[in-house]
């Protein structure tokens, strides 16, 4: 991915409204390493040269949804004086601007994506449906971990809670329905698995994921900036931690995984 | 200078007008369910239109000034008093240091902000004092407001000041004193008209034609499972798609949107609501009727009016325009014996 030159207007896309205060573009509905891209080059430039009015922008798996202010746009508009030509509200002006961004040729290929490793104890009280998946699936608990440890990860998007990763790439081996009925509460730091997909709890919810092992790692941390250790496009891995070592990571530090 | 919570009524907490910029983090903007109604009272008491106030929902807390403060009220018809004597809203008031604010239930909608000149001066977090109930942090503590908490309060601005001392002029030993003017209903929202004007959303063309008619004609009634995420509402009948499988991939969505899960009756997302969603979206409300909808209650019955995308964004830069006519007016009075 290091060093290509993308065009993100050579993958298909279309534009529409999400309310009144946001346009998304969207590069059809099939998840794919394109679209990944696509994504990633103009989210990258989107950030680089907001369009005044501009608020903020959401990656998921195939669009990307921009915030605007359709106030501040009407006012910058009317004091430029510029001929109306096409546009004829806040939403024409944006996608305009939208338009010129994704047409533009990029000066510089995509940030080399970050990769974040997380510490996961596996089983025992801190992964209490191990046992379960491994059945379930025709493995012992041991061939799920090296299964779910093995991969590099994709953060696809950020969203559902505060830092809450979706990730791609994970084995159909280990795949496994959610629990019949849902935990009142997940403890947060939780890592499990849903159907194909896996992910990590940041905050203690409710939830029905089968709950495989706990990360030390507090996830989401306010008073930071930025608040959450992963974001949409960084590469993940799992490694295994003994319960020792997960003890001794959350004594040390001093925002423990809650 | 600060509050004190006697009495902290059903859920009242610290809102500003939310966290912008965090979303891509899962972080909704949150912020007050009922923006305008925070904003003029903001502007009321000479803050900043976005400052930090306490959302009163249902039922409100009883609040004791440390000193003389200049506070408005502004949102649901709520009963309020000082002593025996009713409190107005939607204006500027004087109250005297020691001097308790007793805020009852609400006889017409559901929520209201009390502004104190000055902001309440609660760390920020991500760039805002709006508490997130969910996950725990921002506002005071992370959490709605409890019996003994004390809110530092910051300064107010000079027009605050201005508009104090007109008050306090008239006062005399009252324990507080509300300003002879207060905000037009001419600038308000459609507050009770129980009609929420929604532009057709991005999944609208998934549903069968007559369900996106009968959404756009039948009442809603907002059910006991609705709060600052967003409010279950119940129809006649369920809303159905045309093709099979409702879920779609995940996408971003914000408040206002109208999503439709598996069971065909539809959400409408609020201030708290998750930041990414996978239920088709049939409706999004307009930004001008997101205070209307915040001042419903369970119980309420509602209707959705289709405008277009123009229209909902010729109304929203009316209504900017109209809070800034509000600002001025503030300015004015002030000035003017």
């Amino acid at each position: 991915m290091q060093g290509q030159k993308e065009r993100p207007g050579s993958l298909p896309y279309r534009l529409f409204p999400l309310g009144d205060r946001a346009v998304v573009v969207q590069w059809g509905e099939t998840i794919s390493a394109d679209a990944h891209r696509a994504i990633r080059s103009f989210v990258q430039r989107l950030e680089e040269a907001p369009f005044p009015g501009m608020t903020e922008c959401v990656a998921a798996y195939t669009t990307v949804t921009v915030y605007y202010d359709p106030y501040h746009i009407y006012m910058a508009w009317q004091r430029s004086g510029e001929n109306a030509g096409d546009i004829d509200s806040p939403y024409a002006y944006v996608c305009s601007a939208v338009e010129a961004l994704l047409s533009d040729r990029p000066h510089r290929s995509i940030d080399q994506p970050a990769t974040v490793v997380i510490p996961v104890c596996y089983g025992g009280e801190y992964g209490p449906d191990l046992e379960h998946v491994a059945a379930a699936c025709g493995l012992t608990p041991a061939e799920v971990v090296h299964i779910h440890t093995e991969p590099d990860y994709l953060v696809h998007m950020i969203g559902f809670a505060p830092g809450f990763p979706y990730l791609g790439g994970m084995s159909e081996r280990i795949a496994t329905p959610r629990r019949a009925v849902p935990r009142v509460s997940v403890p947060a730091g939780s890592v499990g698995i849903a159907g194909g997909q896996t992910g990590v709890y940041p905050l203690s919810t409710p939830g029905g994921w089968q709950l495989i092992g706990r990360t030390p790692l507090a996830l989401f941390r306010p008073d930071r900036e930025p608040p959450t250790v992963l974001q949409a496009g960084d590469t993940v891995r799992f490694q295994a931690i003994s319960r020792e070592e997960f003890e001794a990571w959350t004594s040390a530090s001093s925002s423990p995984a809650s | 200078m600060d509050i004190r919570i006697v009495k902290p009524g059903l859920l009242t907490s610290v809102q500003d007008a939310g966290r912008q910029g965090y979303q891509k983090y899962g972080v909704a903007v949150g912020g007050a369910m009922d923006a305008f109604a925070l904003r003029a009272a903001n502007l009321l008491v000479g803050n900043p239109d976005g400052e930090a106030a306490l959302e009163i929902t249902l039922l409100g807390p009883t609040v004791e000034f440390s000193c003389d403060s200049l506070v408005s009220l502004c949102g649901g018809s709520f009963a309020a008093h000082i002593g025996e004597a009713p409190f107005p809203l939607w204006r500027p008031v004087l109250v005297r240091a020691g001097s308790r604010l007793a805020i009852g239930r609400a006889t017409a909608g559901s929520r209201a902000y009390l502004a104190v000149a000055g902001g309440l001066d609660v760390p920020l977090a991500m760039g805002s004092r709006s508490t997130d109930l969910r996950a725990g942090f921002g506002g005071w503590h992370g959490r709605a407001l409890q019996a003994g908490d004390r809110l530092p309060v910051g300064e107010p601005s000079p027009l605050a000041r201005r508009l104090l001392q007109r008050c306090a002029a008239s006062a005399g030993d009252a324990a507080f004193r509300a300003a002879p003017w207060c905000a037009s209903p001419r600038l308000m929202p459609r507050y009770g008209t129980a009609e929420l004007r929604a532009v057709r959303g991005p999944e609208a063309g998934r549903f069968r034609a007559d369900s996106v008619r009968r959404f756009f004609a039948e009442a809603y009634e907002v059910s006991p499972q609705s709060d600052r995420m967003g409010f279950r509402l119940a129809g006649a009948a369920p809303l159905a798609l045309t093709g099979a499988g409702g879920d779609m991939i995940s996408a971003a969505v914000c408040a206002g949107a109208v999503q439709v899960p598996p069971d065909g009756q539809p959400i409408l997302l609020m201030a708290d609501a998750q930041t990414t969603g996978g239920y088709p979206r049939i409706a999004h409300v307009a930004g001008v009727d997101l205070p209307v909808a915040a001042q419903l209650k369970p119980g309420s019955r509602v209707h959705f009016r289709e405008i277009s995308l123009r229209e909902a964004q010729a109304l929203w830069i009316r209504r900017e325009q109209e809070l800034k006519e509000l600002e001025l007016a503030v300015r004015l009075k002030a000035g003017w014996t």
